[in-house]
């Protein structure tokens, strides 16, 4: 399987995890080392970020697993900015998940905002990846201003509802010159794998891992459903069609036609 | 136009007709759907849905865990001064209340701040009676200035203040204030408080409509549970937290279940409505399936048995290891207190209660930096 490659950094793992809402810190380590990810976010209201015992902080620790800091909880683009340049100070990573939910009911991204400081960001070297609404044309524009991925939402965060979005995914999946990372809503492997299929380049999970009675193993299902998405992708569907098949009786009307 | 002109056309009686009235059916059709009115909400609250407290408490325990996940969040109060101009009959601090009052000088507000952090406690909520002359708006501004030294998140349970005064305290990292109306009973409200400015319901009722006109980040519902039908009181919170909903989008919101004991003593109040701990989990549920983004919190008012058997089922805030007197982390005292603590664990003690129920205990989710109108103040640097 191709790897997949952000801003020059190369992820053998198409799965990314959220390190929210788990029962303990030590459950979501065992989590994310079953689910072979490589890429967590990490919330930095949650984080003592200059602080070297942070329980989420050192149990994030292993070589492989890098960080990736998301400004949850900012409601504009100054406190993005602000938030992500702390974080870069503090954490030594010029990577950020943007986000800018300023309705905390169903935590939808800011649009406008969001265009704002990412343009603002990347002028300021940032590796930007920033979460938003399953718009096409937001897409591009994030894109014109140089950001390093998109993160499109399946469904309202914590859901669990998987691909509601899906029509937009397709064209924004078809159009983009930047990975394209599913992000919120994906509530069971199938609908990761399904995201895969259609070609996205990534799925971010955080619920459906966390909250399951046994999230090592929900992890390690995610592994699998994304691997066996990304495999499915790459081996081209066989294509899905019931209209013509060889003993369709339309068949000696479509050669009487065509042949004549 | 404010909250108190939609509650003024409800009339109390025929609300609380309306929720007696419930049947099972409405129950459950309240509980087959995913967006409660307020009809349903009134049937969860109601007499007839005491029959359903287990599905109640099985959708909230799923839907709270979804939104929530495993987490709960740790907050304590600090009492800053028992000083109070109100007489409000309820309440250990009422003015008439011969006890020793005093206010704490910024030297024992930073004893009380290094008390409590022995506990990794990020979030503070600063409290003090009503007495605008002595904690009064500069006093909250300098115990801000001094709590944003120690601490992440800052919020007030004080006197309801102005607008103007809450974009003031902005800048001094206000992250929350908690505003309990008490009762939602207009015309009952003046039998409890007989003196001070707490007499004003509307300036009260109204509060939440200025802070959040003010861009506090999360405003605290709640009602004094015991005073009235506790069901009628419920059906009104919640009608305020959807009317402040659909008009504050910004906004987060919290619910509080402060709830009132029936006294043995001959001094005390006893409330003509109390409410058992069943009452209390059927109404944290019936929030919960009305709002599942709403923070519910459970102060140590509730006894430490209760507070770990409701802790799954919707509860996503909690003290830990609370005094409730001015002064009470560094010197503790029985008899200053505002109200009776009856989970009276330590913090170390909540918090190996919380984990051994498989929860994980959050002290920090907030940093004081992403508040925009610190950004560029010292505090924002200095405390990453």
């Amino acid at each position: 399987m191709k790897p997949l490659v952000i801003a020059g950094k190369t992820f053998n793992s198409r799965l990314f995890v959220g390190t929210g809402k788990f029962s303990s810190s030590e459950m979501m380590s065992r989590a994310i080392e079953a689910s072979g990810c490589e890429l967590v976010t990490v919330a930095l209201k949650r984080v003592e970020m200059e602080n070297p015992q942070d329980d989420i902080l050192s149990h994030l620790k292993a070589p492989h697993i890098n960080l990736l800091p998301n400004t949850s909880g900012v409601r504009n683009a100054k406190e993005a900015v602000f938030a992500a340049q702390l974080a870069r100070e503090a954490l030594g990573t010029n990577w950020l998940k943007l986000e800018i939910h300023p309705d905390p009911r169903y935590l939808m991204p800011d649009p406008i905002e969001v265009l704002k400081a990412a343009e603002e960001l990347v002028k300021d070297g940032f590796i930007v990846m920033p979460y938003i609404h399953a718009d096409p044309v937001l897409c591009k524009r994030l894109e014109e201003v140089g950001v390093a991925c998109v993160m499109p939402l399946g469904a309202p965060i914590g859901s669990n509802k998987g691909l509601e979005t899906k029509e937009f995914l397709r064209i924004i999946i078809e159009q983009s010159n930047v990975p394209v990372v599913v992000d919120a809503g994906i509530g069971t492997p199938s609908q990761a794998a399904a995201a895969l299929e259609m070609g996205a380049d990534a799925v971010l999970v955080n619920t459906a891992i966390a909250v399951a009675s046994d999230p090592v193993a929900m992890g390690q299902a995610f592994r699998l459903a994304v691997e066996a998405g990304r495999m499915a992708y790459e081996a081209k569907l066989a294509p899905v069609g019931h209209e013509a098949s060889a003993t369709s009786p339309i068949l000696p009307l479509l050669d009487d036609l065509l042949n004549h | 136009m404010t909250f108190y002109d939609t509650i003024l056309p409800y009339d109390w009686e025929q609300t609380r007709a309306m929720i007696a009235a419930k049947t099972p059916a409405d129950v459950e059709r309240a509980l087959s759907t995913d967006r409660l009115t307020m009809d349903d909400f009134a049937a969860l609250v109601s007499p007839a849905a005491e029959g359903y407290l287990s599905e109640m408490a099985t959708r909230s325990y799923a839907i709270t865990r979804r939104r929530f996940g495993n987490a709960i969040q740790l907050y304590l109060p600090l009492y800053l001064s028992n000083i109070c101009q109100n007489q409000c009959v309820y309440c250990g601090f009422n003015c008439t209340n011969k006890i020793h009052r005093t206010i704490l000088t910024p030297e024992q507000i930073h004893a009380e701040a290094q008390a409590i952090k022995q506990y990794p406690f990020q979030h503070i909520l600063l409290v003090t009676g009503e007495a605008p002359h002595s904690s009064s708006l500069e006093y909250l501004a300098e115990a801000m200035r001094i709590m944003q030294q120690y601490f992440q998140q800052i919020s007030l349970e004080v006197q309801p203040l102005d607008t103007d005064q809450y974009l003031y305290l902005k800048d001094f990292g206000l992250h929350a204030v908690y505003v309990y109306q008490e009762t939602y009973n207009r015309l009952r409200y003046p039998r409890y408080h007989l003196r001070g400015r707490k007499t004003d319901y509307r300036y009260r009722l109204e509060t939440p409509d200025r802070l959040c006109e003010a861009g506090v980040h999360k405003v605290g519902l709640g009602n004094l549970i015991g005073l009235e039908d506790w069901r009628t009181e419920a059906y009104f919170t919640a009608l305020h937290l959807r009317y402040l909903e659909n008009r504050y989008w910004r906004t987060k919101y919290s619910i509080a279940f402060p709830r009132l004991r029936p006294y043995e003593g001959e001094d005390g109040f006893n409330p003509d409505h109390p409410a058992t701990e069943r009452n209390l989990t059927q109404l944290i549920c019936a929030y919960r399936l009305l709002s599942e983004d709403v923070e519910l919190s459970l102060s140590t008012r509730e006894s430490a048995s209760y507070r770990d058997r409701i802790l799954p089922f919707g509860i996503t805030v909690i003290s830990a290891g609370s005094k409730t007197t001015p002064g009470g982390y560094t010197a503790p005292s029985h008899e200053l207190e505002q109200w009776e603590i009856n989970d009276g664990r330590s913090a170390a003690q909540v918090e190996a209660a919380v984990r051994a129920k498989g929860f994980d205990p959050v002290w920090k989710d907030w940093s004081l930096f992403m508040q925009q109108e610190m950004i560029g103040s010292d505090a924002a640097t200095s405390h990453l």
